[in-house]
This record gives structure tokens, C-alpha cells and sequence, in this order.
């Protein structure tokens, strides 16, 4: 994989993640009290720096085979969960990801708690809540660049990658103070969940002691024919929806036609 | 105790198994076998994209299937 393919895979894949902590972080501050959401920021920000300080030299201990064994079962894992869910939201039997929604949700949810202070933060609500939002978030950001980067011996270019994502999403979430629903997030996250899942193909496989035809030139076929599966599986997916739904509708409209058992 | 204990499997449960545990386990038993395959002569790359045509589709059809 070059350099190019490493860097666009981990910033789509943080820009994903990345918007979902914003909308959280902006919940908490708009709701309840900025102060308090910063600083929740700021600590889960502080978490994570001491995670990868010690994750990061460990992960590059790791021997390469074992490591491709382990990031490839993970990320394969995580890839199927995010095209399985992708699939759902495409075809119409899962509700697309809508973060203006889940902003009304977070905000609804955060005014109706009390205000307690605690030590220098005026609200522990606001607090808690940006820091697990941004944990969370970020713990998925930290796994993404350290098995990205350690797996083609570049984890500088991987945190570059993440950190423009992060930044830009930060810029813009601050600048227009709501949640970013203009970036097309689902599009998003089909097009991360196929190549999660394909370099999780290819780094598992090799990892297990599998040699694939073409070595690294492999994984340029894997990318597009993952796609176009998950592309097949929503259509065919969409296909039986509507006609459930047309099955749906018409057992009514052949009952009171003449309430012969649905025959028409 | 016991409580924290549990949230914090349940937080690492979500976090790497999440919605279909059978995704989980089809991708481990993949492996699997793609390491005793790769043991003998026989080539063992195709059987981890095997595995993924057969799993996404079935946990697909799960998901549909509950009410």
C-alpha cells in the first residue's frame, strides 16, 4: 500500500469518528456549560496521549506476522460490523445516521440533568459527558492510526492523517457551532467500513500464513470487489424491502375489495 | 465492584464483538483455518474472502429477521 492509500483510508476513517465526538462536545456545550465541556475535552484528550505514548512503542514491538494476525482480525471485525451496518442504512432497514437527530437527542437528554459542580468544573454532567464522547471516539482513532501505521512501518504519516482529519472537523464544528450534518457521513462510512474490511482481508490472510497472488497489488483488486459485493447486497436488499412493502399494501386493498383471503 | 467489572466488559464486548457476535466468531474461525490451510501445500488466501461472501450476507439476513 502507498503512502497516498494509507493516508486517504485513516483520514476518512477519523473524519467519521471525528464528527460524531464534535456532536457531542457541541451537546455538552451548548446544553450545559462550555467550560465544562472543554474541559472534558481536554481530559479525554489527555487520556488518549497517554495511551498512545504507551501503546505506540509497544504495538511497534509486536513481531510483523503476529501483528497482522491480531490488526487483521480487528479490523476485519470492525469492517464487517460497519458494511453490515452500511448496508442496513442504504437499503432502507436501518435508519441513516443523522446527526442533527442525535444533537436534538443529546441536547434533550443533557437539559433535563440537575447542575452539580465538582472541584473546578462547574458542571460534572457537561464534563463526563464530552470526555466519554471523545474517548470513545478517540480510543477509535488511537486503534486506527497504530494499526494502520505500524502495519506499513509509517505510524508518523498515519498520526498526520488523523490529525488533519480531527483538526478540520474541529475547525468546522467550532466555526459554525452545530452539528456537522453536511458531511455525507453514511457515504462515509461505506466506503470505510469496504476498505477496513479489505485490508483486514489482507492483513489477516497474511498474518494466518496465507501468501496472496500479487502480494501488495492484491489488495487493489480486494477494495473494488468488496464494493461491488456490498453494492449487489443493497440492491438486492432494497429489492426484497419494496416488495414487502408492496406485499404490505396490497393484503388490505385486496380484502376490501371483497375479503376473499387476499386473492386478487 | 462486580458492577464495574461488568460495564467494563460489556464496554470491550461492544467495542470489538458489537452488533452480531457472529461476526466475530466466523472472522476468528476464518483465520483459523486459513493458518492450517497455509500449513499444507494447498494456497490459502481465498478462503478469508470465502468466509466474508458467506458471513456479511447471513448476519445481513439476522438482522432483518429480528423483530
Amino acid at each position: 500500500m502507498g503512502s497516498g492509500a494509507l493516508f486517504i483510508a485513516v483520514f476518512l476513517a477519523c473524519v467519521v469518528e471525528a464528527v460524531e465526538a464534535t456532536t457531542i462536545v457541541l451537546a455538552a456545550g451548548t446544553a450545559r456549560d462550555w467550560r465544562s465541556a472543554t474541559s472534558g475535552m481536554a481530559g479525554a484528550l489527555a487520556v488518549l496521549a497517554i495511551v498512545v505514548a504507551a501503546l505506540g512503542p509497544a504495538v511497534s514491538e509486536i513481531p510483523l506476522r503476529g501483528l497482522r494476525l491480531a490488526v487483521g482480525a480487528l479490523l476485519l471485525i470492525f469492517g464487517l460490523q460497519w458494511l453490515r451496518k452500511a448496508v442496513l442504512r442504504a437499503s432502507g432497514h436501518k435508519a441513516r445516521h443523522d446527526e442533527d437527530k442525535i444533537f436534538a437527542e443529546q441536547l434533550a437528554a443533557a437539559g433535563a440533568q440537575p447542575r452539580r459542580r465538582v472541584g473546578l468544573v462547574p458542571d460534572w454532567y457537561g464534563f463526563t459527558l464530552s470526555f466519554k464522547g471523545v474517548l470513545l471516539e478517540g480510543l477509535e482513532v488511537v486503534f486506527i492510526v497504530l494499526t494502520f501505521g505500524s502495519n506499513q512501518h509509517d505510524v508518523g504519516l498515519a498520526a498526520v492523517a488523523a490529525g488533519c482529519a480531527v483538526a478540520l472537523v474541529a475547525i468546522a464544528g467550532v466555526a459554525i457551532r452545530s452539528p456537522l450534518s453536511r458531511v455525507p457521513e453514511n457515504t462515509m462510512k461505506f466506503v470505510v467500513g469496504i476498505m477496513l474490511t479489505a485490508f483486514g482481508t489482507f492483513w489477516g490472510a497474511e498474518g494466518a500464513g496465507a501468501h496472496w497472488p500479487g502480494s501488495d497489488a492484491s489488495i487493489l483488486v480486494l477494495i473494488p470487489a468488496i464494493a461491488a459485493f456490498a453494492l449487489v447486497l443493497v440492491a438486492l436488499m432494497r429489492g426484497n424491502r419494496l416488495g414487502a412493502a408492496g406485499r404490505e399494501t396490497a393484503v388490505p386493498a385486496a380484502a376490501v375489495d371483497g375479503g376473499s383471503g387476499g386473492r386478487i | 465492584m462486580g458492577g464495574r467489572i461488568r460495564a467494563f466488559a460489556a464496554f470491550w464486548y461492544d467495542f470489538v464483538v458489537g452488533d452480531d457476535w457472529l461476526i466475530a466468531v466466523g472472522v476468528v474461525l476464518a483465520l483459523a483455518l486459513t493458518y492450517g490451510l497455509s500449513r499444507t501445500s494447498v494456497p490459502a488466501w481465498w478462503l478469508l474472502p470465502l468466509f466474508l461472501v458467506l458471513l456479511l450476507p447471513l448476519s445481513l439476513w439476522r438482522a432483518t429477521r429480528r423483530p
